[in-house]
């Protein structure tokens, strides 16, 4: 791991990476999107509307997943004082809350013919409200940071405690209300006929990829902004 | 260490309930403000006001909790306090514990004192009323550990009290829907999970707040 502490080293690498992800995830993504809108069959209970599966399913997990990467980039920040890791934080925050709005949306939108409402206060919907304002809350503190130059093991702390409690609020909103459906896929076992499990398997593959990718691209652009702060800084000494 | 602990705890409750850091009356009245906002906003029907009353105390309770946010730790920060403390050897661990308890006592007794009159004007009484102040007496523990720790985190960022509620309103969430929760069902097991998050939450403040004080102070 800390054979990417070096900035250089790790640029060569994002900079290789950077664009087949994206491209590769996109057209994963999309293909499986296609898929899943013109070829998959209808579901028999929910009918068409199942379609909105593929994207809803891999932006919720991708949500959630990225506060896991937070927690952990924000743990190797605090213990390890890794140089990468908190501007590694930093990036997955804007996708990640982007995914988790997407997931709120497609919910919405599947929820109004499914359920007949945009929104139920329901347990799961809930907590990725939660999850959201939680994303909005971390990005605040990290431009306040960055604003007045304070340290970014602030912004760690507080990624570790938002993990912390993450499970917590999760666990107490599906307490207080829940209309969602249990999980349909778990480690082992699936209740989902495999026509829906794989490409949406696929789609989830792609959606990954894609996120790695923006991820790659916003680390570069925060290093970059970073360079060239210290060029302009540099210059104004020289001059 | 046992001989600071009791000049620190003096010190804090001089501070934050004598009113040295503002008035700590002053997120009183404005939890009694919002009480008394809601039933102009939804109408003074009686039975509607008695079945949503504890919801709107603990919300009000939330909203006045970020009043006192830019003057537990910033002041502190910005003074050179922590600098004197760590020269001395007083972990920041432990101004931030003693800083969560000096908090509670001058926020949550007096808190609970308001919800009285807040009861009174909302309609709300006997079985319910107990089980706001035992809800209020379970959250507010870890109330003033989230705050002291939104503090530490924003202490030395000029973010406002903007910052500080959207930092604090998502880690509230659970302690609002037990506490709250337990005025709708049975009543014991929300007051108990309630005061078990509140634990939970008082358990991490301290380190927490204490490794931001420390990332503040080294900049």
């Amino acid at each position: 791991m800390h054979g990417f502490a070096n900035p250089t080293r790790f640029l060569r690498l994002a900079r290789l990476l950077t664009g087949p992800l994206l491209l590769v995830g996109l057209s994963v993504a999309g293909g499986a999107m296609a898929y899943g809108l013109f070829a998959a069959p209808a579901e028999r209970l929910q009918g068409e509307t199942v379609r909105i599966l593929f994207i809803h399913v891999p932006t919720a997990w991708l949500g959630m997943g990225g506060w896991t990467a937070i927690a952990v980039a924000s743990l190797a920040e605090l213990v390890w004082r890794h140089p990468l890791a908190g501007i590694a934080a930093r990036a997955v925050a804007v996708p990640g809350a982007v995914f988790t709005a997407i997931c709120l949306l497609t919910g919405s939108i599947w929820g109004r013919p499914a359920w007949g409402t945009w929104w139920v206060w329901d347990g799961r919907l809930t907590s990725m409200l939660v999850l959201l304002f939680l994303y909005l809350a971390y990005i605040a503190l990290g431009s306040a940071v960055e604003r007045e130059g304070a340290s970014s093991r602030i912004l760690a702390i507080f990624g570790l405690v938002g993990a912390v409690n993450i499970p917590i609020i999760h666990y107490s909103v599906l307490w207080w209300n829940s209309l969602h459906q249990a999980p349909s896929i778990t480690i082992g076992k699936s209740a989902m006929a495999p026509e829906f499990l794989w490409p949406l398997l696929i789609a989830l593959a792609g959606f990954s990829l894609l996120f790695g990718g923006v991820v790659l691209a916003r680390m570069r652009m925060i290093l970059a902004d970073a360079q060239a702060e210290a060029r302009l800084r540099r210059m104004a000494e020289e001059a | 260490m046992t001989g600071v602990i009791a000049p620190l705890l003096l010190r804090d409750l001089a501070l934050l309930a004598g009113g040295r850091r503002g008035n700590p009356l002053l997120p009183l009245l404005f939890f009694l403000a919002v009480a008394m906002l809601f039933p102009f906003a939804v109408g003074p029907d009686a039975p509607l006001l008695a079945r949503t009353g504890g919801g709107v105390i603990w919300v009000a309770a939330l909203l006045a909790a970020i009043l006192p946010l830019d003057r537990l730790v910033a002041p502190d920060l910005e003074q050179g306090c922590f600098d004197q403390w760590a020269l001395r050897g007083i972990a920041e661990e432990l101004v931030i514990t003693i800083r969560v308890l000096a908090h509670w006592l001058s926020f949550g007794p007096p808190l609970m004192l308001a919800a009285l009159p807040a009861s009174a004007l909302l309609g709300i009484g006997g079985d319910t009323l107990a089980r706001v102040e035992l809800g209020l007496l379970a959250g507010t523990p870890g109330l003033a550990a989230i705050g002291v720790l939104i503090a530490a985190l924003t202490a030395g960022l000029r973010g406002g009290a903007a910052l500080a509620g959207l930092l604090l309103i998502p880690l509230a969430v659970p302690l609002l829907i037990f506490g709250a929760g337990a005025l709708a069902t049975g009543g014991a097991s929300g007051i108990a999970l309630c005061g078990a998050i509140s634990l939970v939450l008082v358990a991490i403040a301290p380190f927490a707040g204490g490794a931001a004080v420390r990332a503040a102070r080294e900049g």
